[in-house]
C-alpha cells in the first residue's frame, strides 16, 4: 500500500540523514521525499512516499518517532486520507505552430503553466496529486519529445480541521 | 558567568554530571581536552591499549553500576575503532557517552589527516549524536548527551568536537543547566492505566502464565518490582541472555533461560503457554526461533519503553509502552485495587512444568581424562556462590557464553555481564575491566574462548598499569567452539577455519605483562586450581583450561521451528 508519511523534524545538520538512514537501514523504499524548512525555521517539514504492508508502515512510523530529532510522524494512506500535491517541471522542444498550439491547448485543459519560452523551447510547470502528474507527464509525451522532467515529489497534509502542530 | 575555553568545558561539563571514571585513547584531535584532563582533581582516566576496549570498558562499567559509560577518543582511526563497542552497546541499549575528536571545522571535508565523518559512521549504531560547531555547542550537547543515552531505551550517544572547539586561546561562557527539556524527545514513562489494569486481569485468569522479560529489567532497575509480581501472582519465570541476573537464578520460579539455547522447561512453557508476559524484551530471533510459529496459544501482553519494540516481531495484544519498573509497579497496584491474587488453577501448570525440569536438558556427561566446558562454570560457580564477595561475571561470545548462562546462578541484577544483541567476540575482557573500576573490591570473572580472548588481550597492559585484578577463565577448546558445533551438526563435519592449532602460549603472554597464570587440562585438579585463582585478590590470572573440543551446548532450536523444536543432549547421536 501507498503511504505518504508527513514528518515534522528539528532543521539541524544530519536530521535529514537519520530519517533517510533509517529507511535504508530497515529495508524500506523511498519512492519519492521533499524537505523544506517551515514557518518556524527551527522545524523542517519532510514528506516521504514509501510503499509497505500495514505492519511495515507502522513499524516505520514507531521508528521515525524514535528518532530524537523527530518531533511529529502522520501516516497517509487509503485509510487516512490526506491532500497530496506535487509539482513538475517539464522542457520539450517546440519546433513548429502547430505543436506550440497543441501543448498550449494541453496546458489550458491540465491548468498547466508555461513558465519559460525560447525561440526553441517551452518550460512547463503543472501541480497535481501524483496520479495527475502522472497523466500530465504521459499525455506531453504523446504528443512531443520531453527533454527533461523533474519531480518535487509528493508533499501531505490533513484533510479538513486537522494539522500537525510542534 | 564562569569563562572557560573548549577543552575545559569538556572536563567542567562531565565533572558536573558526576563522571569520576572514564576511558580512552589520546590522539591529536583531544590533544586539548587530554591536556586539562591532567587538571581535572574528579576524574580518573583509564588509558585503554585500544579505542575498542576502551568503549568495552566504558560499557562494562555502565552495564555494572547503572551509570553513563564514558570515553574519549582522537579522530579518524580513533573514532573508527569505537564502531564495534559503540554497535554493541547500542545492540544491548547501554548508556554510553562517547566523546570523539575531529579535525577542525575549517578542514571537515577536505579529506584531512585523520579525518573521518565521524557522526555518519556511527549514525546506525547510536541512539542519537552530536557535532559541535563551536565551542559553545559543546556544554549543551554534552548535556543533552548524558540525558538522552540514560533515559527512555537508554543507548550510546557520540558528540564529536572538532580541534577548533577545544582552542585553549578562545574562552566562552559555560553553563550546565541543571534541567533539560527536549521538545522532540519525550520517553513515556507510565504505562496506559486501561491496559495496566486488563494485563493484570488477565494474569490472574491465566491458566499456563509465563512471564519473560529481558535486558531492560536490568537496565531499568526492575528486579525488585519483577520478584513482588512474580512471588504474588505465582509465576512461572524466564529469561532472555540480557535477563540473567534481574530475577534470582536460584528462585524456584525460575525456569532458566529461554531461546535457542535455552532450558527445556522454558521453552516448552512458552510454547504452551495461553499467556506470555513479556516485560521489556524485544522478541530477538534468537528467543522466538520462527516468529510465525510463537506461543501459538498465547495472548501477549508486551511491556517496553521504545514503542517500536512492541508489535515488530510479534504481535501484542495487550501492548503497554511505558519504564518497565514503574509499570511493574503499576501491575502491582491494579492487584491490590482488583484484589487479585495468583490463580489456585496454576498448580496443574506447575505440575507440568515440573515434569519437563525433569528431563533435565543440561545434564552432560563428566570425563575423568578431559574437563568439559560446563564443568569449568559449575566449578567456578560453587567456588564462589558461598564466598560472601559479590561477584561479576562477564562473558566473550560462543560456546562458553552459553554454558556460562546456563550453569551460573546469580542472585543480584547486573552481576551478568554480555554481549548479547551484537554478539561482539572480544567484548569480555575490556567489559571486566570497566566493571573492576567501578568495583575494585569485587571478585570479577571474565569466562572467554580461546577465540574471543585474542580479539582484545591487548588490554592486560592496561590491568598492569591500573592494578585491575580480574579473573580470567579461558575454555581453550582449541578451536572456534560455536561455529564448530554448526559445522559439526549441520554442515557434514566440514570443519572450514575453525582449528585454532596456533594459539599462543597464554602462561607466556601473562609473564610478558607480568600477570600471574595456570593451565589446567586434568579434571581432578581444577577445583583446586580455581579456589587458588579465585583467592590471589591483587593479581590478574589468567587461566588456561584445556577443554573438551567436541562439547556442545544443548538444548538448541532447530532453525524455522517453533520454540519447541529443540535438539537436546540425549538426542545429539541422531
Amino acid at each position: 500500500m501507498r503511504h505518504v508519511v508527513s514528518i515534522l523534524i528539528e532543521n539541524e545538520a544530519g536530521a535529514l540523514s537519520r530519517v533517510v538512514g533509517l529507511f535504508s537501514q530497515r529495508g524500506y523504499n523511498i519512492e519519492s521525499l521533499t524537505v523544506a524548512p517551515t514557518e518556524d525555521p527551527t522545524l523542517s517539514r519532510c514528506t516521504i512516499l514509501t510503499l509497505g504492508d500495514p505492519e511495515e508502515a507502522e513499524q516505520i512510523t514507531k521508528q521515525l518517532h524514535k528518532l530524537v530529532d523527530v518531533l511529529r510522524v502522520s501516516d497517509f494512506d487509503e485509510n487516512n486520507v490526506g491532500l497530496e500535491r506535487e509539482l513538475v517541471l517539464m522542457k520539450m522542444p517546440t519546433p513548429n505552430r502547430q505543436l506550440r498550439e497543441e501543448i498550449r491547448s494541453l496546458c489550458d485543459i491540465f491548468h498547466a503553466r508555461i513558465i519559460d519560452v525560447t525561440p526553441e523551447l517551452y518550460t512547463l510547470e503543472f501541480v497535481g496529486s501524483s496520479e495527475e502528474v502522472d497523466n500530465f507527464i504521459t499525455t506531453l509525451n504523446k504528443c512531443t519529445d520531453v527533454l527533461e522532467t523533474v519531480r518535487s515529489g509528493v508533499l501531505g497534509i490533513a484533510k479538513g480541521n486537522h494539522y500537525m502542530h510542534s | 558567568m564562569e569563562m572557560l575555553n573548549g577543552a575545559q568545558i569538556v572536563v567542567r561539563a562531565l565533572e558536573d554530571l558526576g563522571v569520576e571514571q572514564m576511558f580512552g585513547y589520546p590522539g591529536a584531535a583531544v590533544i586539548d581536552i587530554y591536556d586539562e584532563l591532567l587538571n581535572s582533581k574528579k576524574i580518573t582516566h583509564i588509558l585503554a591499549r585500544h579505542e575498542q576496549g576502551a568503549v568495552h570498558m566504558a560499557d562494562g562499567y555502565a552495564r555494572a553500576t547503572g551509570k553513563v559509560g564514558c570515553a574519549i577518543v582522537t579522530s579518524g582511526p580513533g573514532a573508527t575503532n569505537t564502531v564495534t563497542a559503540i554497535a554493541t552497546a547500542y545492540g544491548d541499549s547501554i548508556p554510553l557517552v562517547v566523546i570523539s575528536g575531529q579535525v577542525a571545522t575549517s578542514l571537515i571535508g577536505s579529506d584531512a589527516f585523520q579525518e573521518v565523518d565521524t557522526v555518519g559512521i556511527t549514525r546506525p549504531v547510536v541512539k542519537h549524536s552530536f557535532l559541535c560547531k563551536k565551542a559553545e555547542d559543546i556544554a549543551v550537547n554534552i548535556r543533552k548527551a548524558f540525558y538522552i543515552a540514560s533515559t527512555g531505551r537508554k543507548g550510546p550517544v557520540v558528540v564529536d568536537i572538532p580541534k577548533n572547539c577545544q582552542n585553549p586561546n578562545i574562552k566562552v561562557p559555560y553553563e550546565l543547566s541543571q534541567s533539560i527539556h527536549l521538545r522532540s524527545y519525550n520517553p513515556t514513562v507510565f504505562g496506559h492505566k486501561g491496559q495496566v489494569k486488563r494485563a493484570a486481569k488477565l494474569i490472574a485468569e491465566a491458566k499456563r502464565p509465563v512471564l519473560i522479560f529481558g535486558g531492560g529489567v536490568v537496565q531499568g532497575n526492575a528486579s525488585e518490582n519483577l520478584a513482588k509480581v512474580v512471588e504474588r501472582m505465582n509465576l512461572p519465570v524466564t529469561q532472555t541472555l540480557m535477563g540473567i541476573s534481574g530475577f534470582s537464578g536460584t528462585d524456584p520460579h525460575n525456569l532458566g533461560m529461554v531461546g535457542m539455547h535455552g532450558t527445556f522447561e522454558a521453552n516448552e512453557a512458552m510454547h504452551n503457554s495461553d499467556l506470555v508476559i513479556a516485560i521489556a524484551v524485544r522478541f530477538d530471533d534468537r528467543v522466538t526461533n520462527n516468529a510465525r510459529k510463537f506461543c501459538p496459544n498465547a495472548r501477549i501482553i508486551h511491556v517496553d519503553v521504545d514503542p517500536a519494540s512492541i508489535s515488530k516481531c510479534v504481535h501484542a495484544d495487550i501492548p503497554i509502552v511505558g519504564d518497565c519498573n514503574t509499570v511493574l509497579g503499576q501491575l502491582l497496584q491494579s492487584f491490590d485495587e482488583q484484589d487479585l491474587h495468583a490463580n489456585p488453577e496454576l498448580d496443574v501448570w506447575w505440575e507440568q512444568i515440573k515434569q519437563w525440569r525433569a528431563r533435565n536438558c543440561l545434564a552432560y556427561e563428566k570425563s575423568d581424562s578431559v574437563i568439559k566446558p560446563q564443568q569449568v562454570i559449575e566449578e567456578v560457580y560453587a567456588a564462589v556462590k558461598d564466598s560472601g564477595v559479590p561477584t561479576y561475571v562477564t562473558t566473550d561470545v560462543g560456546q562458553h557464553q552459553m554454558f556460562a548462562a546456563q550453569f551460573f546462578k546469580f542472585e543480584h541484577p547486573r552481576h551478568f555481564i554480555t554481549s548479547g544483541g551484537l554478539g561482539t567476540m572480544g567484548f569480555g575482557f575490556p567489559a571486566a575491566c570497566g566493571i573492576k573500576v567501578a568495583y575494585p573490591d569485587a571478585q570479577v570473572i571474565c569466562f572467554t574462548g580461546d577465540g574471543s580472548f585474542q580479539m582484545n588481550l591487548q588490554e592486560l597492559g592496561t590491568c598492569k598499569q591500573y592494578h585491575l585484578p580480574v579473573k580470567i577463565f579461558i575454555l581453550d577448546n582449541h578451536t572456534l567452539g560455536m561455529v564448530r558445533q554448526w559445522q559439526d551438526l549441520f554442515y557434514h563435519k566440514r570443519f572450514s577455519q575453525t582449528n585454532l592449532d596456533y594459539n599462543p602460549d597464554f602462561l607466556k603472554l601473562a609473564d610478558a605483562y607480568d600477570h600471574k597464570a595456570f593451565k589446567v587440562s586434568d579434571p581432578k585438579e581444577l577445583r583446586a586450581v580455581i579456589d587458588k585463582v579465585l583467592s590471589m585478590k591483587d593479581d590478574l590470572v589468567i587461566v588456561d583450561v584445556i577443554t573438551d573440543t567436541d562439547s556442545k551446548v544443548f538444548p538448541m532450536q532447530r532453525t524455522g521451528g517453533s520454540m519447541e523444536d529443540m535438539i537436546l543432549a540425549e538426542d545429539k547421536e541422531d
